[in-house]
């Protein structure tokens, strides 16, 4: 049982994004969460390595880029966090043997970083009109020393919170497709920013289809 | 049983947004029924008794029930029966490699031709456009390109290519030059009079009387695709009146 949390608007900082800015990939998008900045492209369906060749479906990677400096261990837990949310929700076996290439750059890190990666990689495979069975969000909650819920923390945020959580939430259930968490917190406390998640989430589907609405406005 | 498709015809829709095909509890006795079909194009997909949206675009609808989602993208997949532009990347005894975009290349034989024969090869070069055919485009298989029609003929297909300017753009600004009484096209051709080729891979290939009006020509309908009619009415009379 899911507990709707006691204040009833979510605040999220400011979000926004910008589509087909880059010419060369297939797909492509930015996304912004206040201070926070990705750029993502995607490419595919691809020619793929024999090696990385998967017979019945596509084989999907992803790349995240650091500011400076090569990705590391950090970057590769967030890689495979958000490569598994994205073949959750993409239809690979509609291209056997091919390769879909998602490229993640940081561009600034203020807090909420996984939630800003997983939503630039759901606008970028949108724009690349890859198949997609659903598409997903990303949403960080914080628990602060006081037990106080926050979603969309800072990085200042980040650092004085007792627990950090970050859910990919699927736009047509709401059900949790992924969960990153850090620190300590009771099941009451997950179930609260579960809860909060989904209601932020639809803020974040809403600001889908209006921004996919907007790109589609001059073909209509 | 398919009016809550028509409703959504030119709408927005994005991936995940669905419509249930459950057909009516009430059976009329005395009339025939037929059973009601809706045939889904690209974008679209079946799940149960459920249709899916598996791609953002604008619904579109022919009648009398055909669906499918009009997307903007870049990557070209190959369907049976579409015209592309390719490159002959490799040729090796009897079939030619074509790169089309995709995401393998195709195949193309060499009797695929119009007057063809073993004696009677057709003279084709590494980096040679040609305008061809899918006959067989499916995910489990190798596409396969042919540049003759069911009769034999060359129809317009083969290697061309001499003298133009091969580039490309979106494939939803491809389609739109494809389809019948397109609007940037006529709009072009009045200006402008040029030999153009078109593929549904979103190559184009134009040439005209001077390399001048040719660039021109490759400029404005590049910048087609982020325009709407009056803002592109507007470009290509001011083009028409700067450049020549």
């Amino acid at each position: 049982m899911m507990e709707v949390c006691g204040s009833s608007n979510v605040t999220l900082r400011e979000f926004g994004s910008e589509q087909s800015l880059l010419s060369r990939p297939d797909g492509s998008a930015s996304f912004i969460q206040g201070n926070t900045s990705v750029l993502a492209a995607a490419y595919g369906p691809a020619e793929v390595k024999v090696s990385k060749e998967i017979y019945d479906r596509a084989t999907l990677e992803v790349l995240i880029q650091p500011k400076v400096g090569l990705p590391g261990v950090r970057e590769r837990a967030q890689e495979q966090c958000v490569r598994e949310t994205c073949e959750a929700s993409l239809l690979l076996s509609l291209h056997p043997r091919s390769s879909l290439t998602l490229i993640l750059q940081l561009i600034h890190d203020d807090g909420s970083l996984l939630s800003c990666f997983l939503n630039a990689a759901c606008v970028a495979l949108m724009d690349a009109g890859l198949p997609m069975s659903r598409l997903f969000c990303g949403v960080t909650c914080a628990i602060d020393a006081d037990g106080q819920i926050i979603t969309d923390p800072t990085a200042a945020q980040e650092k004085e919170s007792r627990a950090l959580m970050t859910f990919a939430i699927d736009a047509t259930e709401r059900r949790v497709m992924m969960s990153s968490t850090r620190g300590s917190f009771s099941v009451h406390e997950l179930q609260q920013c579960i809860a909060v998640s989904q209601k932020a989430s639809e803020k974040i589907f809403q600001f889908y289809r209006d921004s996919v609405r907007r790109r589609y406005s001059k073909t209509l | 049983m398919f009016s809550g498709l028509k409703d959504k015809v030119g709408e927005v829709l994005l991936p995940g947004d669905e419509f249930s095909l459950e057909t009516e509890d009430t059976i009329s006795l005395t009339e025939r029924v037929k059973p009601e079909k809706v045939v889904c194009g690209p974008g679209l997909r079946r799940s149960g008794d459920r249709l899916l949206v598996c791609k953002s675009g604008v619904l579109r609808h022919k009648q009398p029930n055909m669906f499918w989602m009009d997307s903007q993208q870049r990557r070209y997949v190959p369907a049976k029966g579409e015209t592309v532009i390719g490159i002959v990347t490799v040729k090796s005894g009897d079939v030619f490699k074509v790169d089309f975009g995709g995401s393998e290349q195709a195949s193309l034989s060499y009797l695929a031709f119009e007057g063809a024969t073993k004696r009677n090869r057709p003279n084709v070069q590494v980096g040679d456009l040609v305008f061809s055919q899918f006959v067989v485009a499916n995910r489990d298989m190798e596409p396969e390109l042919v540049c003759v029609d069911s009769s034999g003929r060359a129809n317009g297909m083969g290697v061309f290519g001499a003298g133009g300017l091969l580039f490309t753009v979106s494939l939803g600004l491809a389609r739109r030059l494809l389809s019948p009484h397109s609007e940037v096209l006529s709009d072009l051709q009045t200006l402008f009079p040029c030999e153009l080729v078109v593929g549904m891979n979103g190559r184009l290939w134009v040439r005209s009387s001077s390399v001048q009006q040719t660039l021109v020509i490759t400029n404005l309908l590049q910048s087609c695709d982020t325009m709407t009619a009056p803002q592109r009415q507007e470009l290509f009379r001011r083009a028409a009146q700067g450049a020549l």
